[in-house]
């Protein structure tokens, strides 16, 4: 797992529930130095350790883990790097969702050996759409959850109303169902685009 | 009249879309349209009727500012600044129009970080099509990783010189170690520099370890250590290579009466009692030492050898002494009167 991964996980439980947990979480899985590095590659099955390690602590199956991870990542403020990345994608929530095909894209453009699964979106009526998540390697991350976690981040970003629904898949496969009520429910977050 | 109106209007709408930061200019050179993005860089006045070069100024190419020869430069790539600060830097092409006039289309270039900073633009700003949005998506991508990658490497750098410093570091004592020992001697006559090796035992160390215990032991080396750092400068380099064994090698030593007076400061020092708890610690040592200037071609395994025979001549002389070697002390002749 790309370390990027698994310090995102580190800087959830460090952030959500203290530095101490995770102190104590690297210890008994026995991950020394107890820091992740963003830029070294790790074992898939370290990332496991972890998120099995999480799920029992927090008593949570891992799908809401996953899921209270890709909100974390939008929604936490102690950087916003990837959010404000995330709004480049377009000016409203719908621009948004149709860039998402693009994002494993982008991801590569920033960091080459990144490997996100790949995204497709499908309009099935106006304000219905549904997200297919690829992952052609799977792994012990079913992204779908975190993709959930981190659209209902990002629709109270731009301020709109939706209903997500994870619809199952199998085989690296997920479906999220995606269902606008409002595209502007609410005054979104302030985004500008120079460099802040 | 009306018609040619319509028709400009309809013209500056069409380019409002497909390129937001342009302008039209009539045949003298005045502004007839402007597009939204450029006229959010004049703080939204309206730029109808001003002179498009009391704006801007033409940086290059210094083709004059006559529309004749604006015109004549269709197609060319143009540099252009603004008049008023910031003074943004932007790059223009120009095309004719069939009434005299021309099109200006302007852009940033590698400015427009700075400029949508400066301007406060959004995605608004730029046409649908324009990949700048695209390039400051990868320009703050880019600046994270980076920042990931440079506090990596600061880490691991951090890390290599920890591990180097421990690897070359005896850690009772806070000197350097046995592994530092062919490094320094090396370094030195790669410099061809002159120094002294000079070998140090302690005497009736053993016998401070056996009657007062190892933490006695260990107090006593520690306040050996002190005294070797504070009779040697800081560019020599202070070494236990083993339990009692010291090896001090002095740069820029070529003098064998200095080295024999900082030979007897040295001994000198040791012998003064060191307080351990309620007990006096009586310890003295024995040098041997060689010096590089001896040799025409300084060896490292050589120097040790003959540093290694002094040490001995000099134990053989009683405890306390010291001796510089000399080639006759190979063949077993007598030992040297002086150090």
């Amino acid at each position: 797992m790309h370390g990027l991964i698994n310090r995102a996980i580190e800087l959830f439980v460090r952030d959500t529930y203290g530095r101490r947990m995770w102190l104590d979480l690297s210890r008994r899985l026995d991950i020394g130095p107890a820091e992740f590095e963003a830029m070294l590659d790790y074992d898939d099955a370290v990332t496991d350790r972890v998120l099995s390690d999480l799920e029992r602590l927090l008593d949570k199956p891992r799908c809401d883990l996953l899921e209270d991870i890709g909100t974390y990542l939008v929604s936490h403020r102690n950087d916003g790097a990837l959010r404000r990345l995330l709004r480049f994608s377009g000016v409203d929530f719908v621009e948004f969702l149709h860039s998402l095909d693009d994002l494993p894209a982008r991801a590569r453009l920033a960091v080459s050996d990144l490997e996100l699964p790949q995204l497709e979106l499908r309009e099935h009526a106006t304000q219905r759409f549904s997200v297919t998540v690829r992952d052609p390697r799977p792994g012990p991350i079913r992204f779908g959850h975190v993709l959930i976690g981190l659209l209902r981040a990002m629709a109270d970003d731009y301020g709109a109303l939706v209903v997500l629904e994870h619809r199952g898949g199998r085989d690296g496969t997920e479906i999220i169902a995606v269902q606008l009520l409002e595209v502007r429910f609410a005054e979104g977050r302030d985004f500008v685009l120079g460099v802040v | 009249m009306v018609r040619q109106n319509n028709k400009a209007e309809a013209l500056g709408g069409l380019l409002d879309i497909l390129c937001p930061m342009h302008a039209t200019l009539d045949a003298t050179g005045h502004i007839t349209h402007a597009g939204p993005t450029l006229n959010k860089l004049f703080a939204g006045q309206d730029l109808t009727g001003r002179r498009f070069l009391e704006l801007l100024e033409l940086r290059r190419p210094r083709i004059g500012t006559s529309m004749d020869q604006l015109r004549r430069a269709a197609g060319v790539k143009l540099h252009f600044a603004l008049r008023v600060p910031p003074r943004t830097e932007l790059k223009g092409v120009l095309a004719p129009l069939p009434d005299g006039g021309v099109v200006v289309n302007l852009s940033f270039g590698i400015s427009v970080v700075e400029a949508v900073r400066d301007y406060a633009l959004t995605s608004a700003d730029f046409a649908a099509t324009d990949l700048t949005v695209e390039m400051l998506y990868l320009v703050e991508a880019k600046s994270a990783a980076m920042e990931a990658s440079r506090k990596l490497n600061l880490r691991l750098q951090g890390a290599k010189l920890e591990a180097e410093e421990q690897a070359f570091t005896d850690t009772l004592t806070g000197l350097r170690n046995r592994r530092a020992l062919e490094p320094v001697l090396g370094r030195l006559i790669e410099a061809d520099e002159a120094f002294a090796l000079v070998n140090l035992d302690l005497d009736y160390f053993k016998r401070v370890n056996d009657t007062l215990g190892h933490a006695a032991g260990d107090h006593v080396l520690q306040e050996v250590a002190r005294i070797l750092l504070e009779e040697t400068r800081g560019e020599d380099t202070i070494i236990r290579t083993g339990g009692d064994e010291f090896v001090l090698i002095l740069a820029r030593l070529s003098d064998p009466e200095r080295l024999s007076d900082i030979a007897i400061r040295l001994i000198e020092r040791l012998e003064r009692p060191i307080a351990f708890q309620d007990s006096e610690c009586r310890i003295s040592g024995s040098i041997g030492a060689a010096l590089s200037r001896d040799y025409d071609r300084p060896d490292i395994a050589r120097m040790m050898e003959d540093a290694d025979i002094a040490l001995y001549a000099a134990k053989a002389r009683g405890r306390g002494c010291h001796v510089l070697f000399t080639p006759d002390l190979r063949h077993g002749g007598p030992v040297p009167q002086r150090a």
